[in-house]
């Protein structure tokens, strides 16, 4: 896909039921991948996981959890730190915001898709997996009408539904794929 | 006349925060853009705003700037927020300020004065706090007003508790409050030696010596500039060998700066002044 192969960067966002989707995509991206890729999964506070160390020893490249002011650098990933929400500014970095949660999310994957929408454009992959509510559909409809390439996990597979369906609901996703067919996306 | 619900343009966030500035003498040009839009756009969109309208309303309307001022500036705390930078200033910096007669504190960026508290409870759990004079300083008056209350919802102090419990601390949150119904007070005696007092980061300047400086996720707000000259107004705020504690995802990346602080916790950013 031509898009695919010219995008910049690579959005994926996932709840409930999305995280093994995450470490298949992980070990699936490939050293010359050459996009930003970023991650934003709805994690607790205070829940110390292990998620970028469990995920580097899987991973052929370097992974990240978001610091404020973090330069956007390719063949990297970037993995939203919990109780902060992530934004990318114009000028290629990160920033970080403690604001209210957003569908009781910090990381929202809504607000750092809206941010996304604002800078990447057509420059865009983004992918909304499985979840409970409806976070990320809104943003994937912004990164849409931006001109990016969105695609929401076929809610029929989605361990939960309610996220890509949302999105689907609101005509946020170009395309509706299922893992396999992501798995095989981000490896062409 | 057509009303924009949300979203404004890089040329009308510039047009805004040139207007502030003149009117109302604030100035958030060198603030991170990406959340400034966003704060502004959340604001024109719950009182059903258009641009002009916002406009309007910062110049002419009474007592509405103090209100974007609070809505603009993000006002979210936490008691113990970041339970490991507490344990960490427990037994890293506590041991080291405990060796003052006089230990004075200064939180920048305070809000509604959760973190002001929380440093009193670590320091009274670890015997000095009869010692320590804290200032708490913030850009908003009305959230100041709470902060000198010290009064919080107990559904906020359930979710202190969880954080206190990460801490490793000894106590017991709950012992350090005096709970009405679904209220929390403060206790008195955590007040005493407490002064919270209008600051601004980007126009005020020095104004007393520190032994502890803490300034936590109030950087992610400012962009890299911003952040250098308010490290400058900290390191001249600074006592010799004075610390400094920013937010968990919060480093200081200027070279210059990096030579004038020793990490003392790169997890947490906690810095230490070198030299005088």
């Amino acid at each position: 896909m031509q898009r695919w192969q010219q995008a910049e960067v690579l959005l994926i966002g996932g709840s409930a039921g999305s995280f093994k989707l995450f470490f298949s995509i992980v070990k699936h991206v490939d050293v010359d991948i050459n996009k930003i890729i970023i991650l934003v999964m709805h994690r607790k506070k205070n829940f110390f996981s292990e998620i970028e160390k469990l995920f580097s020893e899987h991973s052929r490249i370097y992974i990240k959890e978001i610091a404020d002011k973090d330069v956007l650098q390719r063949n990297t990933i970037f993995i939203a730190p919990a109780n902060y929400h992530t934004l990318i500014e114009k000028e290629g970095y990160f920033s970080l915001d403690v604001s209210d949660p957003v569908w009781y999310s910090k990381p929202s994957i809504d607000v750092t898709f809206d941010s996304a929408a604002e800078v990447f454009n057509e420059r865009c992959v983004a992918i909304l997996l499985s979840g409970a509510n409806q976070d990320g559909a809104e943003g994937l409809l912004k990164l849409r009408q931006a001109g990016s390439l969105t695609i929401a996990q076929d809610p029929s597979e989605a361990e939960m539904a309610e996220m890509p369906r949302s999105a689907i609901n609101l005509g946020a996703a170009e395309l509706v794929l299922s893992a396999e067919d992501i798995y095989k996306l981000i490896r062409t | 006349m057509k009303v924009q619900l949300s979203g404004i343009t890089p040329e009308e966030l510039n047009e805004l925060t040139t207007l502030v500035k003149e009117v109302h003498g604030f100035d958030f040009s060198d603030y991170g853009k990406a959340s400034l839009t966003r704060r502004v756009s959340r604001i024109m969109s719950l009182k059903k705003l258009s641009f002009y309208e916002l406009k309007h309303r910062i110049v002419n309307a009474e007592g509405f700037f103090q209100h974007f001022l609070e809505e603009v500036t993000v006002n979210v705390t936490e008691m113990f927020r970041d339970p490991n930078f507490y344990r960490s200033v427990n037994e890293l910096v506590v041991p080291y300020l405990s060796t003052y007669q006089h230990i004075k504190i200064w939180t920048a960026g305070c809000s509604s004065g959760e973190e002001v508290y929380s440093l009193a409870i670590l320091l009274r759990e670890a015997g000095i706090k009869h010692k320590c004079f804290i200032y708490g300083t913030d850009i908003n008056t009305e959230v100041l007003k709470e902060a000198r209350k010290g009064i919080y919802s107990f559904r906020k102090i359930k979710s202190y508790t969880e954080n206190y419990m990460y801490t490793g601390l000894k106590g017991s949150l709950t012992d350090h409050f005096t709970i009405m119904y679904d209220a929390a007070t403060i206790h008195s005696e955590l007040k005493q030696d407490t002064l919270f007092s209008v600051h601004n980061l980007v126009s005020d300047g020095v104004f007393n010596e520190f032994q502890l400086i803490t300034c936590r996720n109030v950087f992610i707000y400012f962009d890299n500039k911003l952040q250098e000259r308010i490290l400058d107004l900290f390191y001249h705020s600074l006592a010799p060998h004075g610390f400094l504690c920013l937010g968990s995802k919060e480093t200081i990346r200027s070279e210059a700066f990096r030579k004038k602080f020793k990490v003392i916790n790169s997890k947490e950013n906690i810095y230490q002044k070198i030299g005088i």
